[in-house]
């Protein structure tokens, strides 16, 4: 399939999804219940024109077709428009998206030093006792919801040894206990594929040459096999990161931390239908953009995958 | 000492040489366990989940044999709550993965084996699922339709079945092209006979480890989802509904949250240990990784 062909299906591919979600969240949020009522508040003299002259300035009286194309033109211009109750949408994002970015990385970042050195050591001690040990333990992190193993962690971090804040984001400290969480979540898959990659590389041919070019052991190791494994492990950290959007959700909500998972948490509860369409539209949007990065990166590389 | 003979049946030495793994038995014994407890809960403790008792309320684990984990804020055995609070986990587990694998294996048969629409359909779904992260369809459902169990059961089954689907598709897309299949065919059989006596059981191997896995996800996502209030109501005992009770304890009575967690993670331990060994029984290529 010539690359253009292939580039350009992707493209519609993605955008095509993205709209699927975004109408699917706007309809879907508007089942919820009515902002009127909530806006009104609950005093008694609220009557049935009240509401409705509400609904007529937010614009609910219009039909469903027209709230989403004004949504979407909001969401083209990077504008996203008013919440009901809190003001720009766009200032609450400016501080969210940066927050769960910057856990994200981090978590990313912690499951990579760890996962990286056992799954190697792994790989290269196949069957062993530590290759065992390591095998048992990342069954075991993938054995508990990631929401307990927080409260542990702020349990022994911030309750018996009072040593780092417990939630918010106030300091740099405030980011160790969550990322520590969910990069432990992480690495207890990380580090399966990575011993994977890494038996699959030690095995190719090009590794048997370099031993036999009498190279040392860590060139071999880190020069030649680390690197070719490193192409498929790229990937698939690019395809976890829909599962790590989502597993953040609810560690925000544990450490209190100002993300998108709590922004969009609290949109719902509010029935802010403006903030919640921009809030999950926005990590989809991210989601299907670095899926669709992993892809083409990938089929520009290896012209096997364009065909599928 | 004329002769000596094993004392191992055959069938026991069988049993031992195939699966005397570390996986297996650790596995069995735990998933086991926590079925007999569940079955039997009512017999074992049979007024103790929510019977409240002030009088002993926050009483610190391995004090007494009446409280053996202690209890929590309003006096109830903890230790009765968990094994009571497995039934709903358990069957959360089994049932959601169950409907997945049902609805996701015949959409995956019939999209693999005539391609067309429901293929392009399957397909687009998937990539539709990939972008919503769960949590946050499944608060935005249940604000819609309320909490409870049975529509947590739904939505874990409504946006799961695509993995099974696509699993078996990728299957039959291989399958229908054998010998086997064009035998089949050339004998007069029926679409749907091919299907399901010839592609399906070729396809089950990477179904069970799937299978398998999936309950012990489902366990987890289901505690989640409990936590956050989307699920069984605070009064039935649940793990989930422990933990999030727990939460707001955590400083003065750790036990409240811990034991709780670590009934999750031996019972979801036990799962992956068996799909772990599953993988390595079935699946030696490793297409379910």
């Amino acid at each position: 399939m010539p690359i253009f062909r292939f580039v350009f299906q992707r493209l519609l591919q993605a955008i095509l999804v993205t709209v699927a979600v975004t109408l699917f969240v706007s309809f879907a949020i508007r089942l919820t219940g009515d902002p009127a009522i909530m806006l009104a508040g609950d005093s008694s003299g609220v009557t049935e024109d009240d509401l409705a002259r509400i609904r007529e300035a937010l614009g609910l009286n219009q039909p469903f077709l027209v709230q989403y194309w004004d949504f979407m033109k909001t969401l083209v211009t990077l504008d996203f428009g008013e919440s009901f109750f809190r003001g720009s949408v766009r200032d609450l994002i400016a501080i969210a998206l940066p927050s769960t970015l910057l856990l994200a990385l981090a978590s990313m970042a912690v499951s990579i030093m760890i996962s990286l050195p056992l799954g190697i050591h792994s790989a290269l001690h196949k069957g062993g006792i530590s290759d065992q040990i390591i095998r048992v333990l990342s069954l075991v992190g993938l054995s508990f919801p990631n929401f307990w193993l927080g409260i542990m962690l702020v349990l022994l971090f911030s309750i018996t040894f009072p040593i780092l804040p417990a939630s918010g984001f106030a300091t740099g400290q405030s980011l160790i206990l969550p990322a520590t969480t969910i990069g432990i979540i992480l690495t207890a898959t990380n580090v399966r594929l990575v011993r994977t990659q890494m038996l699959e590389t030690l095995s190719a041919q090009y590794v048997m040459v370099a031993r036999a070019k009498g190279l040392s052991e860590a060139s071999v190791i880190y020069k030649h096999a680390l690197r070719n494994a490193a192409i498929s492990i790229i990937t698939f950290l690019g395809l976890q990161f829909g599962n790590l959007i989502g597993g953040l959700v609810i560690i925000e909500l544990v450490f209190n931390w100002p993300g998108m998972g709590t922004l969009s948490i609290e949109a719902i509860s509010q029935r802010d239908y403006p903030l919640l369409q921009a809030t999950v539209s926005i990590l989809a949007i991210m989601i299907v953009a670095v899926n669709l990065a992993v892809d083409l990166v990938y089929g520009l590389i290896d012209p096997r995958i364009r065909v599928a | 000492m004329s002769d000596i003979k094993p004392k191992t049946s055959w069938f026991l030495r069988f049993f031992i040489s195939r699966y005397a793994s570390f996986e297996f038995i650790v596995g069995t014994f735990l998933t086991v366990t926590l079925v007999l407890l569940v079955l039997f809960a009512s017999i074992l403790f049979p007024d103790g989940a929510t019977k409240v008792n002030l009088a002993a309320r926050l009483t610190e684990p391995f004090q007494s044999s009446e409280f053996f984990l202690g209890t929590d804020p309003l006096g109830r055995d903890i230790l009765a709550r968990i094994v009571h609070g497995g039934k709903i986990s358990l069957l959360v587990g089994l049932l959601s993965a169950l409907g997945a694998v049902v609805v996701g294996t015949v959409v995956g048969l019939y999209a693999g084996y005539y391609r067309g629409w429901l293929d392009t359909f399957v397909m687009r779904f998937a990539d539709i699922q990939l972008a919503l992260p769960f949590i946050l369809l499944a608060i935005t459902i249940i604000a819609i339709v309320g909490p409870g169990t049975d529509r947590i059961i739904i939505l874990m089954i409504v946006s799961q079945w695509v993995q099974y689907a696509r699993l078996v598709r990728g299957a039959v897309l291989s399958l229908r092209e054998r010998e086997f299949v064009q035998a089949a065919r050339s004998y007069g059989l029926s679409n749907t006979k091919i299907i399901f006596s010839h592609i399906l059981p070729n396809a089950m191997g990477p179904l069970i480890i799937l299978l398998t896995l999936n309950v012990a996800n489902n366990i987890l996502l289901e505690s989640s989802l409990t936590f956050l209030g989307l699920g069984a109501d605070p009064q039935t005992p649940s793990w989930g509904g422990m933990l999030s009770e727990g939460r707001n304890y955590v400083q003065t009575a750790w036990w409240v949250t811990v034991f709780p967690g670590i009934a999750i993670m031996l019972t979801v331990l036990g799962l992956n240990l068996l799909g772990d060994w599953l993988r390595d029984e079935l699946d030696p290529l490793g297409h379910t990784r």
